[in-house]
Formats: C-alpha cells, structure tokens, sequence
C-alpha cells in the first residue's frame, strides 16, 4: 500500500465529500473515483444526493468539506444548490461536475469556478480535491452571473439548517432593514436578499406596488380604496391566501389601472 | 436498391406520379396556364366565361387522361434513364393529344385546329413542367439537404453522448455484461447518425433504434424514465426516413423527463390506418419552457425530410396540452419491395 505516506495528508483529517447528481450511475462513477483516490488523498464519502433539497437537508445533518455538484438537475440545477449551500453555517467548497454544456463552461473559467468534465477523469478529480482545502466556497457573486434562468427557491438560514422557499409559492416580498420578508400563504421568512436584485430576477412573477415591496402578479385578486389617518385616500392591494392588505403607493398607482384593463 | 426512393441525384428523375402533391401541382399548373390563355382571348368577362369553357373542353380530357396514364406508367418511367424517360412521356402526351383530337372531333361544334398546333401547344406545356419538376428535384435534392442533415446530425445532444458514456464507465467495474451492451447499443445508435441517410429504411429498424436508445437512457435515469410501446398493429415493413422518430424520443427525454425529479412516461404508439403510417408519440410536460429552441430544430429538420421523401402526403403535427407535449407524423404506407 502506501508505505510512505505524504506529511501533509498523514497529519490532516480525511476530505468529507458529498456528492450530488440525478443519475444513479454517475454517483456510482464518482465514488469508485474518489476510492481510487484513497492511496494518495485520504477522502471519505459522507453522502449522496440525488437533488438539491436532499442535498441540504443531508448537510444540515452532516457537514462535509466539499461538494461535488452535477450542474444538470431537475427541479434546481447546480448553480442555483450552491447559491443555498452558502447559507450554511460553514459553507463547503464546492466542484461542479458537468458533461457538455459550452456556456457554463465558459463561465466557470471567468468566474475562475472549479469544474469537471464528464466522463470525469482520476487526474483531474485529485488535482481538483487537492486544490480544495486552501479554497474558498464560491463567490455568492459569481454564482449569481453563472445562473441563468431565475432560481426555483429562495432559501432562509433557520436554526442552523436552510429552509427552501419555491419561489412559485411566495405571495409577497418585503424589504426591512437588512433583510427581506418572504410571505408564503404559510408562514413568513426572513431572507438575505436584496429587493431590487429580487425585482430585477423576477420581473415576471413580481410586481412593485411600493417602495419596498414586491408582490406575486398571480396573486393579485383586487384592489381598495382606504383612507389614511391624515384623511390622504390611497389603494391597497388585495392579496389571495393572506388576509393582509398591502398599500400601493402614489407612484405605482398605474398599476391598479392595469389591472383593472385586463 | 428497392426500398429506396429518392436514391438517385435529383439530375435523373421524374416526379412521382402518384404523389398526391405532384399531382395537385400538376392540375394546378395546367389549369392557370388554361386560365391565362383564356384572358389573353378575351375582351370582357362574358367572353372570357366562354373561352375559358371553351378551352377547358379541349384541356381537361386530356389532363385527366394524362394523369391516369401517368400514375399507371409510373414504375415503368422510374426505371428507365431520365432522358429516355421524358422522351417517354413527351410521346405519351402527344400519342393522347392525337389519340383525343380523332375521338373528339365528332363531339366538337367548331372544327378544331389542325393536330400540329395543339401537338406544339401540349409539347411546349409538358416541356415546362417537366423543367419545373427538374429545378425543384434540384431544390429539394437529397444532396442539397443532406448537407443540412448532416450540419443537424452532429448536433445530436453531446449532452447524451458524454453522459451515456459516463454510465456505461460506472458499470464496468459492477457490471461489466450490461457495460458492454451498452457500447454495443452505443455504436450500433453512431452507426446509424453518420450514415447516408437519403435512404428510406424498415420501420421495424427504426424502431430498434429507439428501443437501443432508450435503453441507453434508461442505464442513466432508472426508473425516471418509463416508456410504453404500443407497436403491436405497427406496419414492419413500411419505408419511412431514417431518424424519423429516435430525434423526437430524444427530445422527449431531455425536455419531458429530465427537468423532473419523479418518474414520467414516454410513450409511443405506431400504427396503420387506410394505408397511412401514423407515429404517435407522448411525453409529460411542464409549462415554463424557454429552452426549446433544440426542439423546434429537430422538428423543422424531420418535417423537411417528411416533406422530400413524401412531399404533402406526409404531416407532423405538435400538440402541447397542460400536462403532455405530442408529436404526431403521419405518413404514406411505401412497402418494402422484396428485393
């Protein structure tokens, strides 16, 4: 075996990998890879996922060292997992893995993000594994230029563990101080997000009714006139799945006309 | 050499007679060139009512004769060398106009021109179809678009090229039967996308080649992916273009299947009905797609070859409802000739 073991290595904990991919025989590739490692770079598997969520849920468990992220996944791709990873108590490094994919490739050598190309080969894992543990986690800005389509959640650091909020199921969002309010028909969260960058993501899905806040246009289920205490009449917006009543200020009245038009 | 249709360089051959399309265009064309030269005769729209009858007494007989005796010929004047066969058909128009002027000259109130003028007239007419169907053989020639093909071909997802062979990496060690398999599947797919596709090939071979792919998909997503077949009354023997349906299966998985995390069903059901081939073929859908750009490529790349082998006897319709997206071809039933 290996008789003369590197001081480095020797001295050092073993590498916790987590490994994060859809496809089954792609995990399985991985893991015969990093026991090919063993010899050289003492590594140790502390777990599979086969989407985003089950990927942090098992990190809130079980932290890990470094995470190996396909960027190709239902529901949430990999740049979107990296981006709720880094709400993590001690975000991991993260290597993304990928089999073709020209534009996120590109990316990756801009952003100077480590990545993999599938079929992965024994070299180039161990270059990159050795690089991890003087890494960083990625750069939360960097991460959001390499994302394309707008993320699926929003994800809020709760005791310890990230909670995934689906974007499809926010009714409002809320801008306070520091933070951002996100109001599910549920319940309320508390994210670290910007609300413009918020705006400027989603201006599909979201509407300005006011200064500091976004509302979801699918939710809008009417508006009314209210009189304020200075005598001031202004509009609230009526919102579906909250008994909340948002008001809609002076400059973003245009919106009650539109919506009246449709 | 008999289960190919457009086989030759569009230099050597007559149209298809009995393709409805060719047919259509054929009545079209005669029936405004009888048209044009009833207005140059006329001076009003009374007159021009009376010339056009006039002219479509002579003109109709024939071109319906024409038709029939061309549909009939068809197989004789495909096998013989382009020239000889428009020679063929020239002779035949003028035989028929000869033919029709001795039978109709009884049946005609006015004494009808003198046989050479309307042998010049049909000779001149045929000429200019024949010309026609010439340059437009030429514009949808195999080679024209097979160049096209083969710029699509090698765009076949590298996405699934380098994935498939990550898999089948994974299970040389665990598995090393199904590993080979799997390259067999592999080659046998490649064999296929670098080929001369201008060939009509068996509808059973084409489905085997879905079948090899989706059995390379299915090594990668498990149970993910669930295919249902409903082949049972399929035509084996019809001739349809190769990678007619295996593009459309791949789309399926990629925008149907992938983009989810619980298992879906691609389905495909293949079957005949009044001498038509219809290829049906299904896959879960979610609404939010701004990717598919890839889709819209492979079917405007299938519909063009649809239409060169088969002009407008064959359709592909896409049909998205809330929660399945489906393709469906229909196409005319050519039997493979035994040989």
């Amino acid at each position: 075996m290996n008789r003369e073991p590197k001081a480095v290595s020797a001295n050092l904990p073993p590498l916790r990998v987590l490994i994060v991919d859809d496809e089954a025989p792609a995990r399985l590739r991985m893991r015969d890879l990093l026991a090919d490692c063993g010899g050289e770079l003492p590594v140790e598997v502390s777990g599979e996922a086969a989407d985003g969520r089950a990927a942090l849920e098992l990190l809130a468990a079980e932290p890990c060292d470094v995470v190996l992220l396909d960027v190709r996944m239902p529901e949430m791709d990999g740049i979107e997992v990296a981006q709720h990873l880094l709400n993590l108590e001690k975000p991991p490094a993260v290597i993304f893995a990928t089999a073709y994919d020209a534009y996120a490739l590109k990316a990756f050598e801009v952003h100077a993000v480590d990545y993999l190309l599938k079929p992965i080969r024994l070299a180039r894992l161990k270059e990159a594994l050795a690089r991890v543990r003087s890494a960083a986690p990625p750069k939360a800005e960097a991460l959001r230029e390499l994302q394309r389509a707008p993320r699926t959640h929003l994800s809020a650091q709760e005791r310890g563990k990230v909670h995934l909020i689906p974007v499809a199921e926010i009714v409002y969002l809320k801008a306070e101080l520091k933070y951002v309010t996100v109001r599910t028909a549920a319940r309320e969260h508390l994210v670290e997000e910007s609300l413009t960058r918020l705006e400027q993501e989603y201006g599909e899905r979201f509407v300005r009714v006011h200064r500091n806040c976004l509302v979801a246009r699918a939710a809008i289920r009417g508006f009314e006139r209210a009189a304020t205490e200075g005598g001031e009449a202004h509009w609230l917006v009526l919102l579906a799945g909250v008994e909340e009543k948002l008001p809609v200020s002076r400059r973003q009245q245009h919106i009650v006309r539109d919506y009246s038009r449709r | 050499m008999a289960r190919s249709i457009n086989q030759n360089a569009y230099s050597s051959a007559l149209p298809n007679f009995r393709n409805l399309g060719i047919l259509l265009r054929i009545l079209l064309i005669v029936n405004v060139l009888a048209l044009a030269a009833a207005v140059l005769q006329s001076t009003d729209a009374r007159t021009l009512r009376r010339e056009l009858l006039e002219i479509s007494a002579l003109v109709q007989p024939l071109l319906i004769l024409s038709l029939v005796a061309l549909a009939a010929l068809n197989d004789v004047l495909k096998r013989l060398p382009y020239a000889l066969g428009v020679a063929v058909v020239l002779l035949l128009e003028l035989a028929l106009t000869a033919a029709l002027s001795v039978a109709g000259r009884p049946l005609l109130e006015a004494e009808p021109a003198p046989l050479a003028r309307y042998w010049l007239l049909v000779g001149l007419t045929t000429a200019a179809l024949l010309f026609y169907f010439h340059l437009r053989g030429r514009a949808l020639s195999p080679a024209l678009s097979e160049a096209r093909l083969q710029a699509l071909q090698a765009r076949i997802r590298p996405h699934f090229l380098f994935n498939s062979i990550n898999a089948v990496l994974s299970l040389i060690r665990q598995d090393p039967k199904r590993a080979e398999s799997a390259l067999e599947d592999l080659a046998d797919l490649f064999r296929v996308l670098m080929a001369d596709n201008r060939n009509l090939s068996p509808l059973a071979r084409e489905v085997e080649l879905c079948r090899q792919y989706l059995e390379l998909e299915q090594l990668r997503l498990g149970e993910r992916l669930q295919v249902e077949w409903h082949i049972d009354k399929m035509p084996r023997d019809a001739l349809v273009p190769p990678l007619v349906l295996q593009p459309l299966l791949e789309n399926a998985v990629y925008h149907g299947i992938e983009p989810r995390i619980e298992p879906g069903v691609v389905s495909i059901n293949i079957y005949s009905a009044r001498d038509r081939v219809h290829a049906v073929l299904r896959n879960p859908y979610r609404q939010d797609g701004d990717h598919h750009a890839g889709n819209k490529m492979a079917l405007a790349n299938i519909r063009e070859r649809l239409q060169l082998h088969f002009d407008a006897e064959a359709t592909l319709a896409t049909r998205a409802t809330e929660d399945t997206y489906q393709v469906h071809i229909v196409m005319p039933y050519v039997k493979a000739r035994e040989s």
